[in-house]
């Protein structure tokens, strides 16, 4: 449905009983769960103490040794970009947890929801703050986790759960790259530490393993932030909830990315390799999704693909070095912010309200739900970068920023322009249309939303205003820090509406001329883009499906070619395998022994090897279950005999006691099977005894490789000195085994607690109850 | 199985073998032995017992579930491990008590040496060993023997 567009209906519809009536006395559990919004708030309010010593230049820093053997510490740092981001985070996190109270009222499952929207700020707020490669990445993987249980909340439905099911795996497999690229950083860096790393960019940039750093720590960000070709989970995992949305768009998850190409840009950037790679895949990611996004109907959609145009963005300006671009980067991070999740909690309201989310059925709302529309318009002229809206400046700046790019201004300037003319377009498809004009019929008569629905979309476009009107309140506290922290240099931003009649004026009229005359003529337009797409031989969805539908198909390949399910052919393929394995080792590394002098042998030692080779045969050839396994019982009594004879008498009675118990439990397995078939074709067996035979030679000869090998006795004389000393132990043997390696023999015993274990249960599992 | 041979040999067996699985438990710090071997000793004995008199009376004779006694074990073996730990050591490190030393005699008791006969975390833990051993193989045996 997400592909088709038009008629989306809602799914939410969750919570109307409740509090979709205009009035509807708030009840004692809605008021209890609107009580969640308060932590984030008070966490947004303890963040914002920290601004007076940010703004000064501070930088807060808090560390917990964790692993300091490896360097990984529990460490966090507030600077100017980290502390914008969990301003966002905190902050939006309290709207939409007072929101989410209204909007899924009553829902049985609405206890879960906070619980993974706390868990999901927690985990964003760690990493933006987190100072150490590894802290953050652990938080990058929380996020994964927490988006996809988030994504897939309404988990009775198919669609979301593949939407939940593709945003981890794809988000996943970029972390996965990620870690290698992080870890990769800080073996070049020599440090783990984020703050130092940044200060060593130079080194960085010179080593040879900079282009692996680079592409693997983009492969990360690039599919986290939803970067094409990597974008099409993100329209996808607008399945959740409105407010789940709001919050995943606006200030979490896939701005994570963004962070990431942050605040590693002092360590990283400046190459033609960053510089290329983000403004091409920025700017191509930035104008297919804004073509993208005024090609759907589904209000909530079209956002969607916004959120696209935006990382893209991002990520184009922060390819650049000058401070104006960067100061564009961070100064649209919080404009999108802002518009973004007051547009996603309206649609949400409209959704709510009227049942529908088409655009093609909602017009003229504004006199049933005055508040709603004057939040969608005050945020749509936002993102349309309308002064005196701080989204003016954001454009303005980003037009700046363009033009003072060295390589490539006028490819970076038209791609701003064009996305901006097509945001101009959008902004008026999604939040103005829909309010305005004639009243439309919808499956639902609209209505004003509840105080706790209108008030976060009200707040967040009336802070869009206020510092519009009055940039100096985020230019010095927020965004001079930030850029600072971006560049890892002190840098001058200025934030103002007028700047004279410039260049980015002129860009700015053409923009609104452009965007109008798009919004005039978009139903034709989307008419001619809907046919353009069904020409698109593929798209990154169903390349997705294409892909996984091919993991599948190997999986189940290898899986019936090396797991038939029968004993023998399994046991062969595992015994095939160690023999190849052990072989073309000892053949690669030259460790092949050379053939030992026969040694003089006495007659006890001459006895014990007749009697493991006579056991040895008799077990090949019987036709008889019972002698086979005496005989091979017999194998092993000879072999304890040889640890006797050489002096090992704790392995010699261990190897006694397993070989007796081993005859007794195989005795009782076995006596229940059939006879054995030693008339089976000769073919076969003539395979089984060349295996038999090559495994054998292949122990053996790495016996022999091992024995021929110098000893290193230092460990012993170790072992040998300290025994009685420390361990007050005479038995070297098993000292080690319940004093030195006691945790190693820790493991072991767990292993065979919980392979009884798996026994009991498996047997009773394939039998039916008995009577006892 | 029945015979009577079996049957009236098992009984003195057994307790034969039980008794030598906690000699072989608590000599093995100084000579062959210890809680792996002790425990495989106790579970062969057991085995007998259960191949003489079948799974039930084998369960009377146990008075407790086999998985109960490997998982007392692991819990044991568990609390050794941690005892260290709380005493501010890596855990698994072995703590010691010298029972009967001190008469400065150079004595003989034990390989304390003039401390005298040691007592440790360790020992605890070879106990949890045989316990678990004892457990997970009558756990298999009974289970063989009941489903197969």
């Amino acid at each position: 449905m997400y592909r088709a567009g038009g008629g989306a209906e809602s799914q939410e519809d969750a919570g109307e009983t409740n509090a979709g009536r205009p009035g509807a006395a708030l009840g004692a559990l809605g008021a209890l769960s609107a009580l969640s919004a308060v932590p984030p708030a008070a966490l947004a309010f303890g963040f914002a103490t920290c601004l007076p010593a940010v703004m000064a230049g501070d930088v807060i820093r808090l560390s917990y040794g964790w692993v300091p053997s490896l360097g990984i510490d529990l460490a966090f740092l507030i600077d100017g970009l980290s502390l914008t981001f969990a301003l966002l985070i905190s902050g939006i996190g309290a709207i939409v947890a007072l929101y989410s109270s209204a909007y899924l009222a009553g829902h049985p499952q609405l206890g879960r929801l906070y619980f993974y929207l706390t868990l999901f700020m927690v985990a964003m707020l760690g990493l933006v703050l987190a100072d150490n490669l590894i802290t953050l990445f652990v938080f990058w993987e929380l996020t994964t986790v927490a988006s996809y249980l988030l994504i897939g909340f309404d988990h009775t439905s198919a669609a979301a759960r593949r939407s939940a099911l593709q945003a981890l795996l794809l988000t996943g497999a970029g972390g996965l790259a990620l870690l290698a690229g992080l870890i990769l950083l800080g073996t070049v860096a020599g440090s783990f530490e984020i703050s130092e790393i940044v200060e060593r960019g130079d080194v960085v940039r010179g080593n040879d393993l900079y282009l692996p750093v680079l592409v693997l720590v983009l492969l990360g960000a690039f599919t986290k932030s939803a970067q094409f070709p990597f974008h099409f989970w993100l329209p996808n995992a607008m399945a959740a909830p409105a407010p789940v949305s709001a919050y995943l768009h606006s200030a979490t998850m896939v701005k994570a990315g963004i962070y990431l190409l942050a605040r590693l840009h002092p360590a990283l950037s400046g190459t033609d390799a960053w510089i290329w790679t983000l403004t091409v895949a920025g700017a191509v990611t930035a104008v297919v999704a804004s073509v993208l996004a005024l090609r759907q109907t589904d209000l909530k959609l079209a956002l969607a693909y916004t959120t696209v145009m935006a990382l893209g963005t991002l990520t184009m300006f922060l390819g650049a070095e000058a401070t104006v671009a960067v100061a564009a980067a961070v100064t649209f991070l919080i404009v999108h912010s802002l518009y973004k999740a007051a547009l996603f909690l309206v649609v949400g309201i409209v959704d709510h309200a009227t049942g529908t989310r088409d655009a093609d059925r909602l017009r003229g709302l504004a006199r049933a739900m005055p508040i709603t529309a004057a939040a969608a318009a005050a945020a749509a002229l936002s993102m349309a970068g309308f002064p005196p809206f701080l989204g003016f400046i954001g454009k303005e700046l980003k037009y700046e920023g363009a033009l003072a790019i060295a390589s490539e201004p006028l490819f970076v300037a038209g791609a701003a322009v064009a996305a901006n003319v097509l945001m101009v377009a959008v902004a008026g498809v999604v939040a103005l249309r829909p309010f305005h004009g004639p009243r439309s019929s919808t499956p639902k008569a609209p209505h004003e939303a509840p105080v706790r629905m209108w008030l976060g979309p009200v707040l967040l476009a009336g802070l869009g205003l206020t510092f519009g009107l009055a940039p100096s309140l985020i230019a010095d506290s927020l965004v001079q820090p930030a850029v600072t922290a971006v560049l890892g240099r002190p840098a001058a931003v200025s934030l103002s509406l007028w700047h004279g009649i410039n260049l980015p004026l002129l860009l700015s009229g053409l923009t609104f001329g452009l965007g109008i005359a798009v919004y005039a003529t978009h139903r034709p337009l989307r008419q001619t883009l809907v046919r353009l797409e069904s020409y698109l031989p593929m798209s990154g969805d169903r390349a997705w499906d294409g892909v996984l539908a091919g993991v599948k198909r190997l999986a189940a390949a290898q899986t019936r070619a090396l797991q038939s399910g029968l004993l023998r052919r399994d046991l062969f393929i595992v015994f095939a395998a160690l023999t190849l394995a052990v072989g073309a080792t000892l053949l690669a590394t030259g460790a092949v022994p050379a053939v030992p002098r026969w040694p003089d042998l006495l007659v006890t030692e001459w006895a014990i090897i007749a009697l493991i080779v006579a056991g040895t045969v008799m077990t090949a050839v019987t036709p008889s279950r019972l002698a086979a396994i005496c005989a091979l019982g017999a194998v092993g009594t000879g072999i304890a005999l040889v640890f006797v004879k050489f002096g090992a008498p704790d392995v010699a009675i261990t190897q006694m006691l397993v070989e007796t118990l081993v005859v007794v439990l195989m005795a009782v397995v076995m006596l229940r099977l059939p006879g054995l078939d030693r008339d089976r074709a000769t073919p076969a067996r003539l395979k089984d005894a060349v295996l038999a035979v090559a495994v054998g030679a292949v122990v053996a000869a790495t016996l022999l490789a091992v024995l021929q090998a110098p000893v290193d006795r230092s460990v012993t004389a170790y072992f040998e000195t300290t025994s009685v000393a420390e361990a007050f132990g005479r038995n070297i043997v098993n000292v080690i085994l319940v004093d030195f390696r006691a945790l190693d023999t820790f493991g072991e015993i767990a292993v065979v607690a919980a392979a009884a274990l798996a026994v009991y249960a498996l047997l009773r599992a394939a039998t039916p109850k008995r009577a006892r | 199985m029945n015979s009577l041979i079996l049957n009236a040999a098992t009984r003195v067996l057994v307790a034969l073998m039980l008794l030598f699985s906690v000699y072989m438990l608590l000599r093995g710090h100084n000579d062959p032995g210890g809680g792996f071997i002790g425990g495989l000793i106790a579970a062969i004995g057991f085995a007998l017992y259960t191949i003489a008199h079948g799974t039930d009376a084998t369960r009377r004779a146990l008075r407790t579930d086999p998985r109960a006694i490997a998982m007392v074990g692991l819990g044991i073996a568990t609390v050794a491990g941690i005892w260290s730990a709380l005493a501010g050591e890596p855990a698994f490190t072995g703590q010691w008590w010298f029972v009967g030393g001190g008469d400065g005699d150079g004595g003989d008791g034990g390989d304390g040496g003039d401390k005298g006969v040691p007592l440790g975390s360790v020992l605890l833990f070879d106990i949890g060993v045989y316990l678990v051993v004892v457990g997970a193989v009558l756990t298999l045996v009974l289970t063989f023997e009941d489903g197969a």
